[in-house]
Protein backbone atom coordinates (compact mmCIF):
# COMPACT_ATOMS: atom_id res chain seq x y z
CA UNK A 1 0.00 0.00 0.00
CA UNK A 2 0.95 3.61 -0.47
CA UNK A 3 3.58 4.57 2.36
CA UNK A 4 2.55 7.57 4.32
CA UNK A 5 5.30 8.96 7.00
CA UNK A 6 4.62 11.00 10.01
CA UNK A 7 7.22 14.11 9.80
CA UNK A 8 6.60 14.50 13.34
CA UNK A 9 3.75 14.50 15.58
CA UNK A 10 1.81 18.01 15.85
CA UNK A 11 -1.70 19.16 17.06
CA UNK A 12 -4.23 19.99 14.14
CA UNK A 13 -5.17 23.13 16.01
CA UNK A 14 -1.64 24.24 15.29
CA UNK A 15 -2.44 23.65 12.02
CA UNK A 16 -5.17 26.26 11.82
CA UNK A 17 -2.76 28.73 13.63
CA UNK A 18 -0.53 28.49 10.71
CA UNK A 19 -3.29 28.24 7.69
CA UNK A 20 -5.10 31.44 9.78
CA UNK A 21 -1.64 33.57 9.68
CA UNK A 22 -0.97 32.28 5.74
CA UNK A 23 -4.54 33.81 5.31
CA UNK A 24 -4.32 36.71 6.69
CA UNK A 25 -1.08 37.81 4.46
CA UNK A 26 -3.18 35.97 1.51
CA UNK A 27 -6.36 38.93 2.75
CA UNK A 28 -6.62 41.85 4.32
CA UNK A 29 -10.33 41.22 4.99
CA UNK A 30 -9.25 37.82 7.35
CA UNK A 31 -9.70 38.61 10.98
CA UNK A 32 -9.89 36.46 13.70
CA UNK A 33 -11.62 36.36 17.07
CA UNK A 34 -12.11 34.38 20.33
CA UNK A 35 -13.23 34.03 23.50
CA UNK A 36 -10.85 33.52 26.40
CA UNK A 37 -8.86 31.37 24.09
CA UNK A 38 -6.20 32.77 21.99
CA UNK A 39 -3.35 30.20 23.16
CA UNK A 40 -5.99 26.85 22.79
CA UNK A 41 -7.21 27.61 19.17
CA UNK A 42 -3.62 29.10 18.25
CA UNK A 43 -4.52 32.27 17.24
CA UNK A 44 -1.32 33.98 18.65
CA UNK A 45 1.08 34.02 15.76
CA UNK A 46 -2.33 35.67 13.90
CA UNK A 47 -2.67 38.31 16.64
CA UNK A 48 1.11 39.19 16.83
CA UNK A 49 1.18 39.78 12.83
CA UNK A 50 -2.03 41.89 12.73
CA UNK A 51 -2.68 42.91 16.00
CA UNK A 52 -5.48 45.15 14.13
CA UNK A 53 -7.67 42.86 12.93
CA UNK A 54 -7.20 40.26 15.84
CA UNK A 55 -10.49 41.02 18.53
CA UNK A 56 -10.62 39.31 21.85
CA UNK A 57 -14.24 38.80 22.80
CA UNK A 58 -13.82 37.70 26.58
CA UNK A 59 -15.83 34.61 27.79
CA UNK A 60 -19.16 35.44 25.51
CA UNK A 61 -19.33 33.29 22.74
CA UNK A 62 -23.09 34.01 21.56
CA UNK A 63 -22.03 37.75 21.27
CA UNK A 64 -19.04 37.07 19.81
CA UNK A 65 -20.97 34.59 17.05
CA UNK A 66 -23.54 38.45 16.43
CA UNK A 67 -20.46 40.16 16.11
CA UNK A 68 -18.35 37.96 13.19
CA UNK A 69 -21.52 37.94 11.84
CA UNK A 70 -22.01 41.81 11.59
CA UNK A 71 -18.62 41.94 10.83
CA UNK A 72 -19.07 39.51 8.22
CA UNK A 73 -22.10 41.49 6.48
CA UNK A 74 -19.65 44.71 6.86
CA UNK A 75 -17.24 42.86 4.00
CA UNK A 76 -14.73 41.16 6.52
CA UNK A 77 -13.52 37.41 6.58
CA UNK A 78 -13.90 36.73 10.24
CA UNK A 79 -12.77 33.46 11.59
CA UNK A 80 -14.73 32.77 15.38
CA UNK A 81 -12.49 30.39 17.36
CA UNK A 82 -13.45 28.41 20.60
CA UNK A 83 -13.58 24.91 21.88
CA UNK A 84 -15.38 22.69 19.76
CA UNK A 85 -18.05 22.46 21.99
CA UNK A 86 -18.69 26.45 22.97
CA UNK A 87 -18.18 27.24 19.44
CA UNK A 88 -21.52 24.79 18.34
CA UNK A 89 -23.20 23.76 21.08
CA UNK A 90 -23.53 27.09 23.04
CA UNK A 91 -24.07 29.50 20.54
CA UNK A 92 -26.02 27.22 18.39
CA UNK A 93 -29.55 29.44 17.73
CA UNK A 94 -27.03 32.39 17.08
CA UNK A 95 -25.24 30.47 14.45
CA UNK A 96 -28.57 29.66 12.98
CA UNK A 97 -30.07 33.07 12.81
CA UNK A 98 -26.27 35.29 12.76
CA UNK A 99 -24.94 32.91 10.52
CA UNK A 100 -26.38 30.38 8.54
CA UNK A 101 -30.15 32.01 7.93
CA UNK A 102 -28.39 35.38 8.17
CA UNK A 103 -25.98 33.87 4.85
CA UNK A 104 -22.41 35.82 6.29
CA UNK A 105 -19.16 34.93 5.58
CA UNK A 106 -18.30 33.49 8.92
CA UNK A 107 -15.87 30.75 9.38
CA UNK A 108 -16.10 29.00 12.39
CA UNK A 109 -13.20 27.58 14.12
CA UNK A 110 -13.01 24.43 16.37
CA UNK A 111 -11.00 23.14 18.47
CA UNK A 112 -10.62 20.44 20.62
CA UNK A 113 -13.27 18.11 19.01
CA UNK A 114 -14.15 14.87 20.33
CA UNK A 115 -12.87 12.88 22.76
CA UNK A 116 -8.79 13.09 22.10
CA UNK A 117 -9.20 16.70 24.02
CA UNK A 118 -8.14 13.59 26.87
CA UNK A 119 -8.40 15.22 30.06
CA UNK A 120 -10.88 17.91 30.73
CA UNK A 121 -13.17 15.44 30.28
CA UNK A 122 -16.73 15.30 29.07
CA UNK A 123 -18.28 19.01 29.74
CA UNK A 124 -15.20 19.64 26.84
CA UNK A 125 -15.23 17.17 24.62
CA UNK A 126 -18.14 17.21 22.16
CA UNK A 127 -18.84 14.43 19.91
CA UNK A 128 -22.34 15.95 18.86
CA UNK A 129 -20.84 18.95 16.75
CA UNK A 130 -20.86 17.46 13.65
CA UNK A 131 -24.76 16.52 13.42
CA UNK A 132 -25.37 19.73 14.73
CA UNK A 133 -23.53 21.94 11.94
CA UNK A 134 -24.34 19.24 9.62
CA UNK A 135 -28.16 20.39 9.99
CA UNK A 136 -27.58 24.17 9.05
CA UNK A 137 -28.96 24.50 5.35
CA UNK A 138 -25.70 25.79 3.24
CA UNK A 139 -23.26 25.42 6.50
CA UNK A 140 -19.96 23.64 5.26
CA UNK A 141 -18.04 20.97 7.28
CA UNK A 142 -14.95 20.54 7.07
CA UNK A 143 -12.93 18.20 9.63
CA UNK A 144 -9.27 17.54 8.13
CA UNK A 145 -6.99 15.06 9.42
CA UNK A 146 -3.36 16.25 10.67
CA UNK A 147 -1.26 19.50 10.83
CA UNK A 148 -0.66 19.59 6.71
CA UNK A 149 -4.48 19.58 6.10
CA UNK A 150 -6.09 21.81 8.76
CA UNK A 151 -3.50 24.29 7.32
CA UNK A 152 -4.97 23.98 3.87
CA UNK A 153 -8.08 23.65 4.58
CA UNK A 154 -8.02 27.19 6.77
CA UNK A 155 -6.79 28.74 3.70
CA UNK A 156 -9.30 27.41 1.45
CA UNK A 157 -12.20 28.36 3.69
CA UNK A 158 -10.44 31.75 3.50
CA UNK A 159 -11.17 32.11 0.22
CA UNK A 160 -14.41 30.30 0.25
CA UNK A 161 -17.59 32.64 -0.07
CA UNK A 162 -19.83 30.98 2.77
CA UNK A 163 -20.41 29.81 6.36
CA UNK A 164 -17.83 27.04 7.38
CA UNK A 165 -17.39 24.91 10.06
CA UNK A 166 -13.74 24.18 10.06
CA UNK A 167 -13.20 21.27 12.80
CA UNK A 168 -9.97 20.27 14.40
CA UNK A 169 -8.58 18.74 17.84
CA UNK A 170 -6.11 19.77 20.60
CA UNK A 171 -3.78 16.45 20.55
CA UNK A 172 -0.29 15.73 19.20
CA UNK A 173 -0.95 13.90 15.85
CA UNK A 174 1.38 12.40 13.21
CA UNK A 175 1.63 14.74 10.09
CA UNK A 176 1.90 12.81 6.51
CA UNK A 177 0.13 14.57 4.15
CA UNK A 178 1.07 16.76 1.25
CA UNK A 179 1.98 20.16 3.19
CA UNK A 180 2.19 21.64 -0.52
CA UNK A 181 -1.60 20.18 -1.75
CA UNK A 182 -4.44 22.96 -1.84
CA UNK A 183 -7.51 22.00 0.12
CA UNK A 184 -10.24 21.66 -2.06
CA UNK A 185 -13.47 22.06 -0.84
CA UNK A 186 -15.92 19.21 -0.94
CA UNK A 187 -13.61 16.65 -2.42
CA UNK A 188 -12.84 13.51 -0.78
CA UNK A 189 -9.09 12.05 -0.86
CA UNK A 190 -9.07 8.45 -1.82
CA UNK A 191 -5.01 7.68 0.30
CA UNK A 192 -5.03 4.65 -0.59
CA UNK A 193 -6.50 2.36 -3.54
CA UNK A 194 -7.83 -0.88 -2.60
CA UNK A 195 -10.46 -3.18 -3.69
CA UNK A 196 -11.74 -5.33 -0.92
CA UNK A 197 -13.13 -2.61 1.53
CA UNK A 198 -13.26 0.74 1.76
CA UNK A 199 -11.91 2.16 5.12
CA UNK A 200 -14.07 6.30 5.39
CA UNK A 201 -12.34 8.17 7.89
CA UNK A 202 -12.70 11.65 8.63
CA UNK A 203 -10.34 13.90 11.08
CA UNK A 204 -7.68 12.14 13.44
CA UNK A 205 -9.17 8.96 12.27
CA UNK A 206 -7.47 9.06 8.75
CA UNK A 207 -3.99 8.03 10.64
CA UNK A 208 -5.70 5.33 12.73
CA UNK A 209 -7.23 4.15 9.28
CA UNK A 210 -4.40 3.84 7.52
CA UNK A 211 -2.78 1.97 10.12
CA UNK A 212 -5.71 -0.39 9.45
CA UNK A 213 -5.09 -0.67 6.50
CA UNK A 214 -1.51 -1.66 6.60
CA UNK A 215 -2.49 -4.47 9.39
CA UNK A 216 -4.83 -5.28 6.86
CA UNK A 217 -2.59 -5.99 4.35
CA UNK A 218 -0.29 -8.58 6.52
CA UNK A 219 -3.55 -10.45 6.27
CA UNK A 220 -3.82 -10.12 2.58
CA UNK A 221 -7.07 -7.65 2.63
CA UNK A 222 -6.64 -4.76 0.03
CA UNK A 223 -8.76 -2.16 1.85
CA UNK A 224 -8.96 1.69 0.30
CA UNK A 225 -8.61 4.69 2.55
CA UNK A 226 -10.66 7.60 1.71
CA UNK A 227 -10.22 11.02 3.49
CA UNK A 228 -13.59 12.54 4.22
CA UNK A 229 -12.28 15.74 5.00
CA UNK A 230 -15.38 17.49 3.94
CA UNK A 231 -18.34 16.32 5.80
CA UNK A 232 -20.37 18.75 3.84
CA UNK A 233 -20.85 18.99 1.01
CA UNK A 234 -20.07 15.39 0.76
CA UNK A 235 -18.08 13.99 -2.24
CA UNK A 236 -21.01 11.86 -3.08
CA UNK A 237 -19.37 10.29 -6.45
CA UNK A 238 -15.79 9.82 -5.17
CA UNK A 239 -17.99 7.51 -2.24
CA UNK A 240 -20.16 5.54 -4.31
CA UNK A 241 -16.90 4.87 -7.33
CA UNK A 242 -14.94 3.30 -4.01
CA UNK A 243 -17.97 1.45 -3.29
CA UNK A 244 -19.16 0.06 -6.67
CA UNK A 245 -15.34 -1.35 -6.56
CA UNK A 246 -15.17 -3.03 -2.77
CA UNK A 247 -18.94 -3.11 -2.67
CA UNK A 248 -18.71 -2.86 1.64
CA UNK A 249 -16.89 -0.24 3.97
CA UNK A 250 -16.02 1.07 7.27
CA UNK A 251 -16.75 4.68 8.14
CA UNK A 252 -14.69 5.90 10.77
CA UNK A 253 -15.14 9.29 12.94
CA UNK A 254 -14.50 10.78 16.28
CA UNK A 255 -18.01 11.47 16.74
CA UNK A 256 -21.44 10.65 18.19
CA UNK A 257 -22.81 7.56 16.21
CA UNK A 258 -26.05 10.41 15.90
CA UNK A 259 -25.75 12.54 12.60
CA UNK A 260 -21.95 12.04 12.15
CA UNK A 261 -20.57 10.88 8.70
CA UNK A 262 -21.21 7.07 9.53
CA UNK A 263 -25.04 7.97 8.93
CA UNK A 264 -24.81 10.50 6.22
CA UNK A 265 -22.91 8.19 4.37
CA UNK A 266 -25.37 5.28 4.94
CA UNK A 267 -27.95 7.97 3.44
CA UNK A 268 -26.35 7.99 0.54
CA UNK A 269 -25.78 4.63 0.18
CA UNK A 270 -28.88 3.53 0.96
CA UNK A 271 -30.70 5.03 -2.00
CA UNK A 272 -27.66 4.78 -4.28
CA UNK A 273 -26.28 1.19 -3.80
CA UNK A 274 -27.03 -0.01 -0.52
CA UNK A 275 -23.67 -2.01 0.62
CA UNK A 276 -23.03 -3.89 4.14
CA UNK A 277 -21.58 -0.96 6.33
CA UNK A 278 -19.79 -0.90 9.50
CA UNK A 279 -19.21 1.68 12.00
CA UNK A 280 -16.52 3.33 14.11
CA UNK A 281 -18.10 6.18 16.01
CA UNK A 282 -18.07 6.75 19.76
CA UNK A 283 -21.56 5.23 20.28
CA UNK A 284 -24.27 7.12 21.99
CA UNK A 285 -22.08 8.28 24.92
CA UNK A 286 -20.28 11.04 26.70
CA UNK A 287 -16.64 11.63 26.86
CA UNK A 288 -14.30 11.43 30.01
CA UNK A 289 -11.19 11.91 31.37
CA UNK A 290 -7.95 10.24 30.01
CA UNK A 291 -5.22 10.16 27.54
CA UNK A 292 -5.71 10.65 23.98
CA UNK A 293 -4.90 7.09 23.31
CA UNK A 294 -6.22 5.77 26.20
CA UNK A 295 -9.71 7.26 25.06
CA UNK A 296 -9.28 6.45 21.93
CA UNK A 297 -9.12 2.50 22.63
CA UNK A 298 -12.05 2.52 25.17
CA UNK A 299 -14.30 4.14 22.70
CA UNK A 300 -13.47 1.60 20.05
CA UNK A 301 -11.89 4.24 17.68
CA UNK A 302 -8.21 3.03 17.13
CA UNK A 303 -6.89 0.95 14.00
CA UNK A 304 -7.23 -2.79 16.12
CA UNK A 305 -11.05 -1.86 16.27
CA UNK A 306 -10.86 -0.77 12.40
CA UNK A 307 -9.69 -3.49 11.41
CA UNK A 308 -12.06 -5.95 13.41
CA UNK A 309 -14.86 -4.01 11.80
CA UNK A 310 -13.37 -3.99 8.42
CA UNK A 311 -13.21 -8.43 8.78
CA UNK A 312 -16.65 -8.46 10.39
CA UNK A 313 -18.23 -6.03 7.00
CA UNK A 314 -16.05 -8.26 4.35
CA UNK A 315 -17.34 -11.34 6.07
CA UNK A 316 -21.24 -10.16 5.32
CA UNK A 317 -20.34 -8.98 2.36
CA UNK A 318 -18.81 -12.74 1.13
CA UNK B 1 -35.49 66.28 6.07
CA UNK B 2 -38.86 66.18 7.04
CA UNK B 3 -40.12 68.72 9.09
CA UNK B 4 -41.65 68.12 12.10
CA UNK B 5 -44.88 68.19 11.02
CA UNK B 6 -44.39 66.15 8.05
CA UNK B 7 -42.52 63.49 10.16
CA UNK B 8 -45.92 63.52 12.35
CA UNK B 9 -47.32 62.73 9.32
CA UNK B 10 -45.31 59.94 7.94
CA UNK B 11 -45.61 58.40 11.61
CA UNK B 12 -49.42 58.38 11.52
CA UNK B 13 -49.13 56.61 8.00
CA UNK B 14 -47.08 53.89 8.80
CA UNK B 15 -48.88 53.21 11.88
CA UNK B 16 -51.58 52.54 9.54
CA UNK B 17 -49.28 50.66 7.66
CA UNK B 18 -48.89 48.39 10.63
CA UNK B 19 -52.05 47.96 11.38
CA UNK B 20 -53.81 47.16 7.90
CA UNK B 21 -50.47 44.81 7.41
CA UNK B 22 -51.12 42.95 10.95
CA UNK B 23 -55.23 42.37 10.14
CA UNK B 24 -54.32 41.06 6.46
CA UNK B 25 -51.96 38.64 7.60
CA UNK B 26 -54.14 37.96 10.15
CA UNK B 27 -50.88 37.50 12.79
CA UNK B 28 -48.01 39.66 13.82
CA UNK B 29 -46.49 42.12 16.28
CA UNK B 30 -48.53 45.49 16.10
CA UNK B 31 -47.89 46.68 19.69
CA UNK B 32 -44.30 47.09 19.42
CA UNK B 33 -44.28 48.39 16.19
CA UNK B 34 -46.58 51.20 17.20
CA UNK B 35 -44.67 52.25 20.39
CA UNK B 36 -40.95 52.16 17.83
CA UNK B 37 -42.98 54.25 14.77
CA UNK B 38 -41.82 57.75 15.95
CA UNK B 39 -38.28 57.18 16.36
CA UNK B 40 -37.94 54.41 13.22
CA UNK B 41 -39.47 57.33 11.26
CA UNK B 42 -37.05 59.68 12.49
CA UNK B 43 -34.15 57.72 11.80
CA UNK B 44 -35.40 56.69 8.28
CA UNK B 45 -36.16 59.92 7.19
CA UNK B 46 -33.83 62.51 9.12
CA UNK B 47 -30.93 60.62 10.92
CA UNK B 48 -29.51 58.17 8.82
CA UNK B 49 -27.30 58.51 5.97
CA UNK B 50 -28.41 55.95 3.92
CA UNK B 51 -31.00 56.39 0.58
CA UNK B 52 -32.89 53.37 -0.89
CA UNK B 53 -30.81 54.13 -4.22
CA UNK B 54 -27.32 53.58 -2.36
CA UNK B 55 -28.54 50.98 0.11
CA UNK B 56 -26.06 47.98 -0.18
CA UNK B 57 -26.40 45.05 2.17
CA UNK B 58 -22.39 45.60 3.56
CA UNK B 59 -23.13 49.57 4.46
CA UNK B 60 -19.74 50.55 3.62
CA UNK B 61 -19.47 54.49 3.58
CA UNK B 62 -23.10 55.12 4.65
CA UNK B 63 -25.19 54.17 8.06
CA UNK B 64 -26.35 51.24 8.68
CA UNK B 65 -29.39 50.11 10.69
CA UNK B 66 -30.11 46.82 12.62
CA UNK B 67 -32.87 45.07 13.81
CA UNK B 68 -32.40 43.24 16.90
CA UNK B 69 -36.59 42.99 18.12
CA UNK B 70 -37.43 40.99 14.78
CA UNK B 71 -41.18 41.14 15.98
CA UNK B 72 -41.08 44.53 15.22
CA UNK B 73 -40.69 43.47 11.43
CA UNK B 74 -43.83 45.65 10.80
CA UNK B 75 -42.85 49.11 11.34
CA UNK B 76 -39.03 48.27 9.56
CA UNK B 77 -41.02 46.89 6.13
CA UNK B 78 -43.55 50.07 6.55
CA UNK B 79 -41.08 52.45 7.27
CA UNK B 80 -38.71 51.33 4.32
CA UNK B 81 -41.14 51.32 2.15
CA UNK B 82 -42.53 54.82 2.68
CA UNK B 83 -38.68 56.07 2.61
CA UNK B 84 -39.00 54.60 -0.95
CA UNK B 85 -37.16 50.89 -0.80
CA UNK B 86 -39.66 48.99 -2.25
CA UNK B 87 -43.15 49.86 -3.17
CA UNK B 88 -45.99 50.41 -0.39
CA UNK B 89 -48.03 48.09 -2.39
CA UNK B 90 -46.00 45.17 -0.87
CA UNK B 91 -46.81 45.60 2.45
CA UNK B 92 -50.10 43.55 1.84
CA UNK B 93 -47.91 40.90 1.24
CA UNK B 94 -46.39 40.55 5.27
CA UNK B 95 -46.18 36.75 6.51
CA UNK B 96 -47.95 35.33 2.77
CA UNK B 97 -46.57 32.74 1.44
CA UNK B 98 -43.80 33.84 -1.27
CA UNK B 99 -43.22 37.11 0.41
CA UNK B 100 -40.20 39.20 0.87
CA UNK B 101 -41.77 40.60 3.78
CA UNK B 102 -41.37 37.44 6.03
CA UNK B 103 -42.62 36.94 9.70
CA UNK B 104 -39.68 38.35 10.93
CA UNK B 105 -36.87 39.97 8.69
CA UNK B 106 -34.96 37.55 6.52
CA UNK B 107 -31.86 37.86 4.11
CA UNK B 108 -32.25 35.29 2.07
CA UNK B 109 -35.27 36.89 -0.09
CA UNK B 110 -33.06 40.38 -0.97
CA UNK B 111 -35.48 42.87 0.53
CA UNK B 112 -33.84 46.39 0.08
CA UNK B 113 -33.15 47.74 3.74
CA UNK B 114 -32.45 44.66 5.42
CA UNK B 115 -29.33 43.88 6.41
CA UNK B 116 -29.62 40.75 8.79
CA UNK B 117 -31.84 38.26 9.99
CA UNK B 118 -33.46 38.87 13.02
CA UNK B 119 -36.37 36.74 15.16
CA UNK B 120 -34.65 34.95 17.61
CA UNK B 121 -34.14 37.79 20.39
CA UNK B 122 -30.71 39.13 22.09
CA UNK B 123 -28.90 38.79 18.91
CA UNK B 124 -28.96 42.29 16.92
CA UNK B 125 -26.68 43.85 19.14
CA UNK B 126 -24.04 41.84 18.83
CA UNK B 127 -24.28 41.75 15.02
CA UNK B 128 -24.42 46.04 15.06
CA UNK B 129 -21.28 45.76 17.62
CA UNK B 130 -19.24 43.86 14.69
CA UNK B 131 -20.51 45.73 11.78
CA UNK B 132 -19.13 49.19 13.79
CA UNK B 133 -16.25 47.41 14.48
CA UNK B 134 -15.75 46.79 10.63
CA UNK B 135 -16.34 50.40 10.03
CA UNK B 136 -13.83 51.44 12.75
CA UNK B 137 -11.21 48.69 11.22
CA UNK B 138 -12.11 50.63 7.86
CA UNK B 139 -11.79 54.04 9.17
CA UNK B 140 -15.53 54.68 7.11
CA UNK B 141 -17.09 57.12 9.90
CA UNK B 142 -20.68 56.77 9.35
CA UNK B 143 -22.69 54.84 12.27
CA UNK B 144 -24.40 51.91 13.13
CA UNK B 145 -27.55 51.84 14.45
CA UNK B 146 -29.74 49.06 16.55
CA UNK B 147 -33.10 48.65 17.65
CA UNK B 148 -33.50 46.45 20.89
CA UNK B 149 -36.61 45.96 22.89
CA UNK B 150 -37.03 46.39 26.73
CA UNK B 151 -38.42 42.57 27.09
CA UNK B 152 -35.76 41.44 24.86
CA UNK B 153 -33.18 42.88 27.23
CA UNK B 154 -33.74 40.08 29.41
CA UNK B 155 -31.51 38.11 26.77
CA UNK B 156 -28.26 37.37 28.81
CA UNK B 157 -26.29 38.02 25.11
CA UNK B 158 -27.47 41.84 25.37
CA UNK B 159 -24.57 42.31 28.17
CA UNK B 160 -21.97 40.34 26.72
CA UNK B 161 -22.91 42.58 23.82
CA UNK B 162 -22.90 45.78 26.21
CA UNK B 163 -19.84 44.07 27.95
CA UNK B 164 -17.88 44.36 24.06
CA UNK B 165 -18.77 47.42 22.63
CA UNK B 166 -17.72 49.02 25.78
CA UNK B 167 -14.79 47.49 25.73
CA UNK B 168 -14.11 48.08 22.29
CA UNK B 169 -14.97 51.59 22.37
CA UNK B 170 -17.74 51.57 20.09
CA UNK B 171 -18.97 55.13 19.74
CA UNK B 172 -20.30 54.67 16.39
CA UNK B 173 -22.63 52.28 17.20
CA UNK B 174 -26.00 53.38 18.76
CA UNK B 175 -28.02 51.23 19.92
CA UNK B 176 -32.11 52.71 20.82
CA UNK B 177 -34.40 50.46 23.22
CA UNK B 178 -38.09 50.78 22.37
CA UNK B 179 -38.48 51.18 26.35
CA UNK B 180 -42.65 50.44 26.48
CA UNK B 181 -42.62 48.12 29.79
CA UNK B 182 -44.34 45.77 27.98
CA UNK B 183 -43.80 41.98 27.00
CA UNK B 184 -46.04 38.88 26.17
CA UNK B 185 -46.83 37.72 28.73
CA UNK B 186 -47.34 41.25 30.81
CA UNK B 187 -45.64 44.17 32.16
CA UNK B 188 -41.76 43.86 32.19
CA UNK B 189 -41.75 44.76 35.79
CA UNK B 190 -44.06 41.60 36.38
CA UNK B 191 -42.49 39.42 34.18
CA UNK B 192 -38.71 40.07 34.20
CA UNK B 193 -37.87 43.29 35.75
CA UNK B 194 -35.24 45.22 34.61
CA UNK B 195 -35.12 47.67 37.41
CA UNK B 196 -33.30 50.82 36.05
CA UNK B 197 -32.02 49.96 32.72
CA UNK B 198 -30.52 53.30 32.81
CA UNK B 199 -28.08 53.00 35.68
CA UNK B 200 -27.63 49.61 33.96
CA UNK B 201 -26.18 50.82 30.42
CA UNK B 202 -24.27 53.21 32.37
CA UNK B 203 -22.70 50.70 35.30
CA UNK B 204 -21.72 48.56 31.32
CA UNK B 205 -19.89 51.62 30.12
CA UNK B 206 -22.03 53.05 27.64
CA UNK B 207 -23.43 57.16 27.26
CA UNK B 208 -27.06 56.78 27.93
CA UNK B 209 -29.54 59.57 27.38
CA UNK B 210 -33.64 58.65 28.40
CA UNK B 211 -35.97 60.75 26.63
CA UNK B 212 -39.73 61.02 25.16
CA UNK B 213 -40.28 58.34 22.02
CA UNK B 214 -43.28 60.13 20.99
CA UNK B 215 -41.36 64.18 20.62
CA UNK B 216 -39.78 64.01 17.30
CA UNK B 217 -38.03 67.30 19.06
CA UNK B 218 -36.87 64.84 21.68
CA UNK B 219 -36.03 62.06 19.20
CA UNK B 220 -33.80 64.30 17.24
CA UNK B 221 -32.33 65.95 19.83
CA UNK B 222 -31.33 62.47 21.32
CA UNK B 223 -30.04 61.37 18.04
CA UNK B 224 -28.05 64.32 17.64
CA UNK B 225 -26.26 64.32 20.92
CA UNK B 226 -25.77 60.06 20.63
CA UNK B 227 -24.17 61.30 17.21
CA UNK B 228 -21.63 63.21 19.10
CA UNK B 229 -19.95 60.54 21.71
CA UNK B 230 -16.14 59.31 22.11
CA UNK B 231 -15.02 56.34 23.15
CA UNK B 232 -18.47 55.27 24.58
CA UNK B 233 -21.17 53.08 22.84
CA UNK B 234 -24.75 54.75 22.99
CA UNK B 235 -27.51 53.49 24.07
CA UNK B 236 -31.08 55.82 23.82
CA UNK B 237 -33.87 54.57 26.38
CA UNK B 238 -36.72 55.76 24.33
CA UNK B 239 -40.02 56.07 27.19
CA UNK B 240 -42.74 54.57 24.74
CA UNK B 241 -46.58 53.39 24.89
CA UNK B 242 -46.71 49.91 23.25
CA UNK B 243 -49.85 50.19 20.68
CA UNK B 244 -49.70 54.42 20.72
CA UNK B 245 -51.29 56.14 18.05
CA UNK B 246 -54.47 54.11 18.93
CA UNK B 247 -56.67 54.28 22.25
CA UNK B 248 -57.89 50.94 22.66
CA UNK B 249 -54.38 49.57 21.50
CA UNK B 250 -51.94 51.93 23.87
CA UNK B 251 -50.66 50.75 26.73
CA UNK B 252 -51.33 47.09 27.20
CA UNK B 253 -49.12 43.85 26.88
CA UNK B 254 -52.39 42.60 24.75
CA UNK B 255 -51.35 44.20 21.66
CA UNK B 256 -48.21 42.80 21.73
CA UNK B 257 -48.48 39.80 19.26
CA UNK B 258 -52.00 39.94 17.93
CA UNK B 259 -53.77 40.98 14.91
CA UNK B 260 -56.84 43.57 14.96
CA UNK B 261 -59.70 42.65 13.45
CA UNK B 262 -61.82 44.35 10.37
CA UNK B 263 -63.59 46.51 13.25
CA UNK B 264 -61.09 47.28 14.95
CA UNK B 265 -59.14 48.12 12.16
CA UNK B 266 -61.70 50.65 11.15
CA UNK B 267 -62.40 51.90 14.63
CA UNK B 268 -57.79 52.55 14.64
CA UNK B 269 -58.00 54.06 10.92
CA UNK B 270 -60.84 57.06 12.25
CA UNK B 271 -57.59 57.78 14.76
CA UNK B 272 -55.00 58.45 12.21
CA UNK B 273 -54.62 60.12 9.41
CA UNK B 274 -53.98 59.14 6.10
CA UNK B 275 -50.91 61.34 4.95
CA UNK B 276 -49.27 58.90 1.97
CA UNK B 277 -52.37 57.16 0.62
CA UNK B 278 -52.72 53.62 1.61
CA UNK B 279 -51.38 50.89 0.08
Amino acid sequence: MKKYTDSGKIDTRSGFGAGLLEAGKQDSRVVALTADLQGSVKMGDFAAAFPDRYFECGIGEANMVGVAAGMALAGKIPFAGSFAEFITGRVYDQIRQEVSYGNTNVKLASSHAGVTLGEDGATHQTMEDIALMRALPGMVVINPCDFNQTKNATIAAAKYNGAVYLRFGRPKWPNFTDPDEPFEIGKAYVMNEGKDVTIFATGHLVWEALGAAQALEAEGICAEVIDIATIKPLDTMTVINSIRKTRCAVVAEEHNVCGGLGELIAGVLATRCPTPLEFINGGDRFGQSGTPSELLAAYGLDSAHIVEAAKKVLDRKN
Amino acid sequence: MASKEELKGIASQVRRDIIRMVSMAGSGHPGGSMSSTDFMTALYFNVMDQTPETWTRDGKGQDVFILSAGHLAPVLYAVLARRGYFPAAELGSLRKYGSRLQGHPSVQKNLPGVHQAAGSLGQGLSCAAGVALAKKLDKDDKKVYVLCGDGESEEGQIWEAGIFAAHHKLDNLIAFTDWNGQQIDGKVEDVGGLGDLQAKWEAFGWKTIVTDGHDFDAILAAFEEAGKSEGKPVMILFRSEMGHGVDFMAGTHKWHGKAPNQEQVEEAMKQLDETMGDF
